[in-house]
């Protein structure tokens, strides 16, 4: 498959949608804004995150025993547990229990591994309706695009466009953009399905060991509704999701939603326990990369991860992509350091779209070290030899010409403007890919090294410099 | 340390590094074989190519008791991420001593005013994520309970008539990001744009910053836009070479 371009999707997004890109940037930032504001009602919040963190390292390096404490919880209150190794697996066991119970209508409520699986796509070539009952994702679902964002799926849209699309698709008011108004026209037509549908699915926020509990954290009620009306219910569970008990799960309870939209709790915090009286429970728990990871001394802090999307909120380059740019399930900062790990090739220009600024690891609620696992997923494309030939070739250049003082100093003291510009890093991008949209700095009459030898360099005579035009790259002392 | 792009562009900024150290009384030396510190291969992942000029940089350094840089971005790239030189006590010396100028300033000379210096300006502080994030020079956004601070700050604050505006989203990202300035510059160029309209907003003129790399991207930007802002490095305020 073709590495993802998150680079060209993002100029069409700037370039073609200022106005979305404007719309987006401005939502995104009010949730970091309140984020912020809700952290600061929370003295121990940096504590807390630290607790987060520990709980999570300590559950992920004794994951096997909380794993089978939960399968043995979750089987006693009378589910029934099912191990995936893959998205294959994974859609294949949900798949079976569906024409195990003649199942041909399937509602279900947000789930990122259920993307991950690219499960709905799965389903639907055999046969079955699936039905999104979370706002957002039923959005985007009858518009044929994947999430945007991993708390809001449709963020990248506006009220209008939304307007729009239910017109076009359900017949409602034309331009009528009101947000309560769309809400109601997607309640009044999701209902009848979830009403009707023969099975119903969740996503896990958490999975409690203690208690054998998956709990899910709405605020909409589409996960208890999906999960409670149809008989059949199916929880996917990644792995990673597994906590110890309830004490911890208050940690992350009190983490989670501040982290996510800045309110202090979400509307619905609901605990699935076990089958509803005369139905059935499967929950499905999910490897899909997640040992591999795991096993990783570099990279596998970000299976801590808790989907608030607070590094994508906080992401300047995320913002101004949009979501969509990535091409990927997990998006923004967190899908940079995530995505590698699923499909190194396709996902090996997601590490390069950072500025490396660190706020992403700031904001995180279970202290990842984001930036620094991006910086060190572009050692890991260089070290597999997913560089470019022209890049890799700009680096050998530039590795030459700043390792040796005569070879820089010819460069930095060149008449050739265009070769002080930038040099070791413009080469290997499109043509004046500086330019574009920015001027580049006027060239002073001297370099400081050549004011410092002239105004004090009495004591030294001046590096020696090779006569101009000789190419810098190739001078090898 | 001189950066390689303050050499090339920004000689004046060099300069007032150098006088200003001078003037606090430090005897200042510039290691005439001194090319770059190697960040810009080692963000771009190519760390086999970033050896050579590290280690190139590790013995032009290690004799200092400290390496002062007007450039959180280096000063960031040497303390924290310098792994790409071979392990050795001069490479921990010179990661263990390295300054970004204005923690030099602050933190070790502890500098209480700077008498020759006047600014009778309305100025924009611009922090960079480096300072800021991985330098520590002042309190971060994200972190709402910690008190605040800010070291560059401190130090406008002790130059004659100069103001501080403040304006929104003080510290994010400005854009430059090293090689992500050419190879994503259209969101590049957009973060810089941004950050020039936040800037613009509080009606000051003057942008100063203690990364050049970050005002040669604003820069860029606002010529092309054909704004009338000033960007200077804290360096020339400091030394009372911009008034």
């Amino acid at each position: 498959m073709k590495p993802v371009d998150q680079v060209r999707n993002a100029q069409a997004f700037l370039e073609d949608q200022p106005h979305h890109e404007q719309a987006f940037d401005t939502l995104i930032w009010g949730l970091r804004e309140r984020r912020d504001a809700a952290a600061r009602e929370v003295p121990e919040w940096e504590d807390l995150r630290t607790l987060a963190s520990r709980i999570k390292e300590h559950t992920l390096s004794h994951l096997a025993d909380y794993l089978e404490q939960f399968e043995e919880r979750a089987t006693a209150n009378g589910a029934r547990v099912h191990w995936a190794r893959d998205a294959h697996e994974h859609n294949q066991i949900v798949y079976d229990i569906l024409t195990a119970h003649r199942a041909h209508t399937l509602v279900k409520s947000k789930s990122m591994l259920t993307e991950e699986c690219q499960m709905r796509p799965f389903l639907e070539t055999r046969g079955i309706q699936v039905t999104e009952t979370d706002l957002g994702e039923r959005i985007q679902q009858l518009d044929h695009q994947p999430p945007a964002h991993i708390v809001g799926p449709a963020f990248q849209k506006t009220a209008q466009d939304v307007a729009e699309e239910f017109h076009r698709v359900y017949g409602s008011d034309r331009g009528r953009a009101d947000p309560v108004y769309l809400a109601h026209v997607m309640r009044e037509h999701t209902r009848p399905l979830i009403l009707a549908a023969d099975a119903g699915m969740t996503g896990a926020n958490f999975a409690v060991a203690q208690t054998g509990a998956v709990v899910t954290v709405t605020n909409e009620g589409n996960a208890d509704l999906s999960g409670n009306v149809p008989g059949l219910r199916i929880c996917s569970v990644g792995i990673e999701k597994i906590i110890p008990g309830l004490a911890e799960l208050a940690v992350f309870i009190r983490l989670l939603a501040r982290s996510a939209t800045g309110e202090r709790i979400t509307q619905y915090t609901s605990h699935f326990a076990g089958p509803r009286a005369g139905g059935e429970m499967h929950v499905v728990l999910v490897d899909n990369g997640r040992t591999q990871r795991l096993a990783d001394e570099r990279f596998w802090p970000s299976l801590k991860c808790i989907r608030c999307a607070a590094c994508l909120n906080t992401c300047p380059v995320y913002r101004r992509s949009g979501g969509l740019a990535y091409g990927a399930t997990y998006m923004g900062p967190i899908g940079l350091i995530t995505m590698p790990a699923a499909d190194v090739r396709r996902f090996r220009e997601l590490p390069f779209s950072s500025t490396l600024n660190g706020s992403c690891s700031n904001v995180c609620p279970v202290q990842i070290n984001i930036h620094e696992q991006i910086y060190a997923w572009r050692e890991v494309m260089d070290a597999d030899g997913l560089f470019s030939v022209t890049k890799k070739a700009a680096m050998k250049t530039a590795g030459a010409v700043l390792s040796h003082p005569r070879a820089w100093r010819a460069v930095a003291e060149a008449g050739d403007a265009a070769l002080r510009v930038l040099p070791h890093f413009a080469v290997y991008s499109r043509i004046n890919a500086w330019g574009r949209h920015r001027d580049v700095p006027s060239t002073p009459k001297e370099t400081f090294h050549q004011w410092y030898a002239r105004n004090r360099g009495d004591a030294r005579p001046p590096a020696q410099t090779p006569a101009q035009g000789e190419d810098p790259g190739h001078d090898r002392p | 340390m001189i950066p390689c792009y303050i050499d090339m562009f920004y000689p004046e900024v060099g300069i007032a590094t150098l006088e200003l150290l001078e003037k606090l009384g430090a005897d200042v030396d510039y290691p005439f074989d001194q090319t770059c510190c190697g960040q810009p291969m080692a963000n771009s992942g190519a760390q086999a190519e970033a050896q050579a000029t590290e280690e190139l940089f590790v013995n032009n350094f290690a004799a200092y008791d400290y390496i002062v840089a007007p450039s959180g971005s280096c000063v960031h790239h040497i303390r924290n991420k310098f792994t790409a030189a071979a392990d050795s006590p001069e490479r921990r010396h010179v990661s263990a001593r390295v300054r970004d100028l204005p923690e030099f300033l602050h933190d070790v000379l502890k500098v209480k005013d700077f008498p020759w210096a006047e600014f009778p300006h309305e100025v924009a502080l611009h922090v960079s994520c480096s300072a800021i994030r991985g330098l520590g020079e002042q309190a971060m956004s994200e972190r709402p309970n910690d008190p605040f601070f800010s070291k560059p700050r401190s130090l406008l604050e002790k130059v004659k008539g100069l103001t501080l505006a403040d304006f929104s989203r003080p510290d994010e990202c400005c854009g430059f990001g090293g090689t992500f300035a050419v190879t994503d510059e259209a969101v590049s160029a957009s973060m810089g744009n941004d950050k020039l309209e936040r800037l613009g907003r509080t009606g000051a003129r003057y942008v100063i910053s203690g990364d050049m790399s970050c005002l040669m991207h604003l820069q860029g930007c606002a010529h092309r836009n054909r704004e009338d802002f000033r960007f200077l490095h804290l360096a020339q305020v400091l030394n009372g070479s911009a008034r």
